[in-house]
């Protein structure tokens, strides 16, 4: 077939239906495709993705394995792994503020808001992708942890409902990314703004010691920190124990934080200035 | 008919005001280039025709089709192409273009073809299957322009589309841009270049801090600011009234004494060439002897100097990443004069 013959046999895309859910769905997809593609193409980033998170289990397993006891867990990495885990996932997310600072800087998310798509298509495909590079990592921690002498010492149910739990809060902490990478300046801003803050939300946890090992002022809110939330209810699922409050209040955090930062990240990307 | 309507769009931010009741049309088919400084409006201008900005003011339609109204059948209207080549870097040439069909919902083999006939259309067939990365300057724009064909827009939108290419890309650029245009796609262009505007555009609209301060051919305004102008030196003090009757059947309106020099003459002259060596020839007969001449064509600084008796500025910090200085600098490189043979 000529160029000529090929040109005439395209349709013209001139009249274009206003999106429905199944097209918001066929863009976020499209979406979701371009960054999939890419993470093999970005060693970098695939890298950080999967030594960063390997480091910190070995790090603390035996740096701060000896020192550290907590009540009820004889045994330290049955204590600190649910909270590497949950902690790495977290920190994961900031790759989604970082990536749409980027496509921002480079005018890739005007061409993006210049075509017919759906306003959610551009942030539920680069939510969406994420979780990939989440499984990939999850994947790489859980064979070091195995290695080390970690096990799941609860049911097969629970092993999956704690690490499904924890992919769902990274998920809703990548909406609050979202809206942090279109709200910076810069790709620079970015990775600083959506680092920063994780460290105290993670540290001022039960990630990594009891927090009634904290000073008095600090406990409250560790207590009350939805990150503690999410680590109490995936250490009791993974060790066999009872999640009890945790679980509800996990759940109540994730949903909470993605209704909320998904509302407030489709609203600025349509308005978003480069 | 008219592709795109613009009526007293405004846009401020605080006290810059980015738009201040731009008034514009562009018929069906044509080219219309949007010239000004830095900061004078323009990208503002593409990206509320785009759909990407909301102002404050006005009403805009491409097609007659609202902007403001129904942004989502505008935009399966027009292609855009920003001042950053906005590709994927880290995807090849050809999965760009793919990628931009499938947003178009095309099916797949459509879209295989249509990559197909635009890497063929821009010359990146051979490059085709490389990561964008490793392309250069020009076959990035290439490849962004292309970017924007995929659907057919009817009204293509190029924000400074040869900003930061080289001259040879450049030109490559304008052959690309002219073929478009025979092709029947209406165009918005934005330049900070006379020479380019002249070069491409059917119809001008100068804007200056949000508004509109003239409209008309190339050829219109340059009769506006005198056309082109040939710049004389000899080299006696003595023979410049010899000089001076020699050239006078050659120009078109008054020969003045440059301000800078007591040996050179500044004269306007059609436009057209011919006239340097007709120039050199007399002025030899007339035993004055040459020491350099020069023909000067208009800039935009020009333009700005006789609408609004000041220099071209840059006075908001419009996203572009060109050297304000061509713009603000009366002795820099918009103002070398440039020599016809």
């Amino acid at each position: 077939m000529t160029t000529a013959a090929r040109e005439a046999a395209t349709p013209n895309m001139a009249s274009h239906p206003k999106p429905g859910l199944a097209d918001a769905w066929r863009d976020a997809s499209t979406e979701a495709m371009r960054h999939l593609r890419i993470i093999p193409r970005n060693p970098e980033l695939l890298g950080f993705s999967t030594i960063q998170p390997v480091m910190f289990i070995v790090l603390f397993n035996y740096v701060f394995g000896g020192a550290i006891e907590v009540p009820g867990f004889s045994d330290y990495q049955q204590f600190l792994i649910p909270g590497i885990f949950a902690q790495t996932m977290v920190f994961n997310s900031s790759f989604t503020a970082v990536g749409l600072a980027d496509d921002l800087s480079k005018g890739l998310i005007d061409r993006l808001r210049s075509l017919p798509i759906a306003r959610s298509a551009v942030l539920v495909g680069r939510v969406f992708s994420d979780i990939a590079r989440t499984v990939l990592t999850f994947t790489t921690m859980v064979i070091v942890a195995f290695l080390i002498g970690f096990r799941f010492e609860g049911s097969v149910a629970g092993a999956i409902g704690g690490t499904v739990l924890m992919m769902a809060f990274a998920i809703s902490f990548s909406w609050i990314q979202a809206f942090i990478g279109m709200s910076v300046g810069s790709v620079e801003a970015a990775s600083a703004a959506s680092f920063i803050w994780m460290f105290p939300l993670t540290f001022v946890s039960s990630a990594f010691v009891d927090p009634a090992s904290m000073p008095g002022w600090l406990q409250p809110i560790a207590n009350h920190n939805p990150f503690t939330r999410l680590v109490n209810a995936t250490r009791a699922l993974y060790n066999g124990l009872p999640p009890g409050e945790h679980l509800w209040w996990s759940l109540f955090w994730i949903a909470a934080i993605t209704v909320v930062f998904a509302a407030l990240s489709i609203r600025r990307f349509s308005r978003v200035t480069n | 008919m008219d592709a795109v309507v613009a009526a007293g769009l405004v846009k401020h931010y605080g006290e810059t005001k980015a738009l201040d009741g731009l008034d514009l049309t562009v018929p069906a088919g044509s080219v219309l280039g949007l010239l000004g400084p830095n900061g004078a409006g323009k990208t503002t201008a593409v990206r509320v025709l785009t759909t990407l900005l909301q102002p404050d003011a006005g009403s805009a339609s491409i097609d007659g089709i609202d902007v403001l109204r129904e942004p989502h059948a505008v935009r399966s209207r027009i292609g855009l192409t920003g001042q950053y080549a906005a590709v994927e870097e880290r995807m090849t040439g050809r999965e760009n273009l793919e990628m931009i069909g499938q947003f178009f919902h095309l099916d797949k083999s459509s879209r295989q073809s249509r990559a197909s006939a635009l890497l063929e259309r821009f010359d990146l067939t051979e490059a085709a299957d490389r990561v964008t990365n490793t392309y250069s300057g020009g076959m990035r724009r290439r490849l962004d322009i292309a970017m924007s064909l995929v659907a057919r827009p009817s009204v293509l939108f190029l924000d400074e589309p040869t900003t930061g290419l080289d001259p040879r890309a450049r030109i490559g650029m304008w052959s690309v841009i002219e073929e478009l245009s025979n092709d029947g796609t209406t165009v918005v262009l934005t330049t900070q270049y006379l020479e380019e505007a002249d070069q491409l555009a059917d119809n001008v609209i100068v804007i200056d801090r949000g508004v509109k301060i003239a409209e008309g051919s190339v050829d219109e305004l340059k009769d506006r600011i005198g056309g082109d102008r040939i710049r004389v030196s000899i080299a006696r003090v003595e023979n410049i009234d010899l000089a001076r009757s020699a050239l006078a059947s050659l120009v078109t309106g008054e020969i003045e004494l440059d301000n800078e020099s007591q040996n050179t003459l500044v004269a306007p002259i059609r436009a057209g060439g011919g006239v340097v060596p007709a120039a050199i020839r007399a002025l030899d007969e007339a035993g004055a002897e040459v020491v350099d001449v020069e023909v000067r064509r208009p800039t935009l600084d020009d333009v700005f100097l006789t609408l609004t008796g000041r220099r071209a500025e840059g006075n908001d910090d419009d996203s572009s990443d060109t050297d304000s200085s061509v713009a603000n600098s009366p002795t820099s490189a918009a103002h070398q004069p440039e020599v016809t043979s």
